[in-house]
């Protein structure tokens, strides 16, 4: 009896699971669908096979100035903030300091807060201090809420590096340099280009910093946002869309397999949430 | 405390600083400033720095921030209800009955989220639409006669966008508190003779109970935040307060009002956040 209550419950369970997948890929599955729709609205029925969306975005400059920001202020900021979250990760897996707990909650902290709370408060300081607006301040406030993310993904990494490679390589009388770079960059490095690559697509999609802190040069995000108003823009939107997805999930698929396989080099289980929680 | 003590402590320092030196710049003192700058007023073109009350009592007494204000925080915590509650079957599914493949069924649920969060907003809007998706495949069902409207530029809208926008988030936590439960314990509670429903009700929800007040807090305070999705699809009566930060920081070029909004907001939902976080650990946790 027992066991027959078990089975229409997982039942029930799957049946529950699926809808709510449908429901979770609803908006992503359109967007492919849009993008090769010969319509100048985004409804229903399709009505024919384009490419053109997709050609009409290279003959856009203002969209071809967005990306180039959006992928300067992406990579600056994914590398800013897994250079500093790498060191505080390191410094947490490894040694025990004062106000360890209170400095590390504090690091932490932009990953509770609302961005817009995030977004003013870097704005006023800026409108204060008269400094303009630009790239840079977006790139300022992207690393901030990047370096949690790295923190995250690196701790484990350093956590599970073993503490005796590194001083059998210092007894052997390597330098504290070359055993950085011969011993510890090698063991982590899966987890690093993990984070290089979790902290670019988040700042590349991330808008509503951007949105406060852009100045003339806008970022991807926030010239989708501008073109949302126009209905005539939107199929290029989908197709836009179309090619952030795809490369978002290459992107993601590439962590995830760097940051299993370091975890697996390590010989420590791990689960693939492991390192956000 | 010996030397090897502190030179640990060193190092640890050395290496944690700079990263605490960034945030301490670029989070503690903007924070700061914005307190400051709360308690300033706009005067014209300059600032007025003499410090004053004005902006909270603005702020805190006119109908119009107040009904934002207790708008916003209704609709975060039915967004957060509705998304909590959808996601712990799918968590528990995920920790009791996926046996193989469980990182993939993780990662299918993570990947919809790293896509551009404004234009899967935007796609609510056209599922929801007049012309919509959805009225589309059910008048061509034959289910409805006309399209629905009650169902785009409201808050019904905002609600289903934000609960799928942060579905991930809340999945995640459960998971985690789930997959922490000893099993153990179930078999104990069943073959001390508990139903299915008193062992879930007696053991698994008390003990998932972190991982479901994580998830609550992890969707409840940035939503107080967003004003993409009450613009793009809440209409009107789906305005909520960081539309108001937004417009007081831009057009109505009133920022110290948008600062003292911002920290109110903050206030706010810290305040329910806490409340939150206590209760979790007054009913949850323990197994009884």
């Amino acid at each position: 009896m027992k066991r027959s209550g078990r089975g229409t419950s997982a039942r029930w369970l799957t049946i529950y699971a699926v809808a709510y997948m449908v429901f979770l890929y609803a908006p992503v599955v359109l967007l492919p669908l849009f993008a090769f729709n010969d319509a100048t609205v985004v409804a229903f029925p399709l009505s024919g096979f384009t490419t053109d969306w997709f050609a009409a975005l290279w003959r856009t400059e203002a969209l071809v100035d967005a990306v180039r920001n959006s992928l300067v202020v992406a990579v600056a900021a994914a590398v800013l903030a897994t250079t500093l979250g790498a060191s505080a990760a390191r410094a947490a897996a490894r040694y025990r300091f004062p106000g360890k707990g209170p400095v590390m909650g504090f690091i932490m902290l932009p990953l509770v807060l609302p961005e817009i709370i995030v977004a003013v408060a870097l704005l006023v300081p800026i409108m204060q201090l008269g400094l303009s607006l630009s790239l840079w301040t977006v790139i300022a406030g992207h690393v901030l809420i990047c370096i949690p993310f790295s923190i995250a993904i690196l701790s484990s990494a350093f956590q599970g590096l073993d503490i005796s490679l590194e001083e059998a390589s210092l007894d052997l009388e390597e330098s504290r340099w070359g055993t950085f770079r011969r011993v510890t960059l090698p063991l982590v490095m899966p987890g690093v280009i993990s984070s290089l690559l979790i902290c670019f697509t988040i700042s590349l999609d991330e808008f509503m910093i951007a949105f406060f802190l852009t100045g003339t040069e806008v970022t991807l995000p926030v010239y989708i946002w501008s073109q949302l108003r126009f209905p005539t823009k939107l199929p290029s939107i989908m197709a836009l869309g179309t090619l952030l997805l795809a490369l978002s999930i290459v992107l993601l698929v590439v962590a995830e397999w760097l940051r299993r396989r370091a975890a697996r080099r390590q010989g420590i289980e791990a689960s693939a949430i492991g390192g956000l929680m | 405390m010996g030397l090897k003590l502190d030179r640990e402590a060193r190092s640890g320092l050395l290496l944690v600083g700079p990263t605490a030196i960034y945030a301490a710049l670029m989070l503690a003192a903007p924070l700061f400033m914005i307190v400051t700058f709360s308690f300033w007023t706009q005067n014209y073109l300059d600032i007025d720095r003499t410090l004053t009350l004005a902006n909270y009592r603005t702020a805190w007494s006119e109908p119009i921030y107040r009904v934002l204000m207790v708008r916003s925080l209704v609709i975060s915590l039915i967004v957060t209800a509705v998304t909590v509650l959808l996601a712990f079957p799918i968590a528990y599914f995920l920790s009791f009955h996926v046996t193989r493949r469980k990182p993939l069924w993780l990662f299918l649920i993570t990947v919809p989220f790293w896509t551009s969060y404004l234009i899967r907003v935007f796609l609510w809007k056209v599922i929801l639409g007049f012309n919509g998706v959805l009225n589309t495949a059910l008048l061509d069902l034959g289910l409805i006669d006309a399209p629905l409207t009650f169902i785009l530029y409201n808050t019904n809208a905002v609600v289903l966008t934000l609960a799928h926008a942060w579905a991930a988030f809340a999945i995640l936590p459960i998971f985690v508190a789930l997959e922490k439960i000893d099993r153990s314990l179930l078999e104990a509670a069943e073959d001390l003779g508990d139903g299915p429903l008193r062992r879930f009700l007696r053991i698994t929800l008390p003990l998932a109970m972190p991982g479901v007040v994580g998830a609550t807090l992890i969707v409840l305070i940035p939503t107080m935040g967003d004003f993409i999705t009450p613009r793009l699809v809440g209409g009107t009566e789906g305005m909520m307060i960081a539309n108001m930060i937004q417009v007081q920081f831009g057009r109505a070029n009133n920022a110290p009002l948008g600062a003292a909004l911002a920290v109110s907001a903050m206030l706010v939902v810290g305040v329910v956040s806490l409340v939150i976080y206590l209760a979790g650990r007054k009913f949850g946790g323990r197994v009884r």
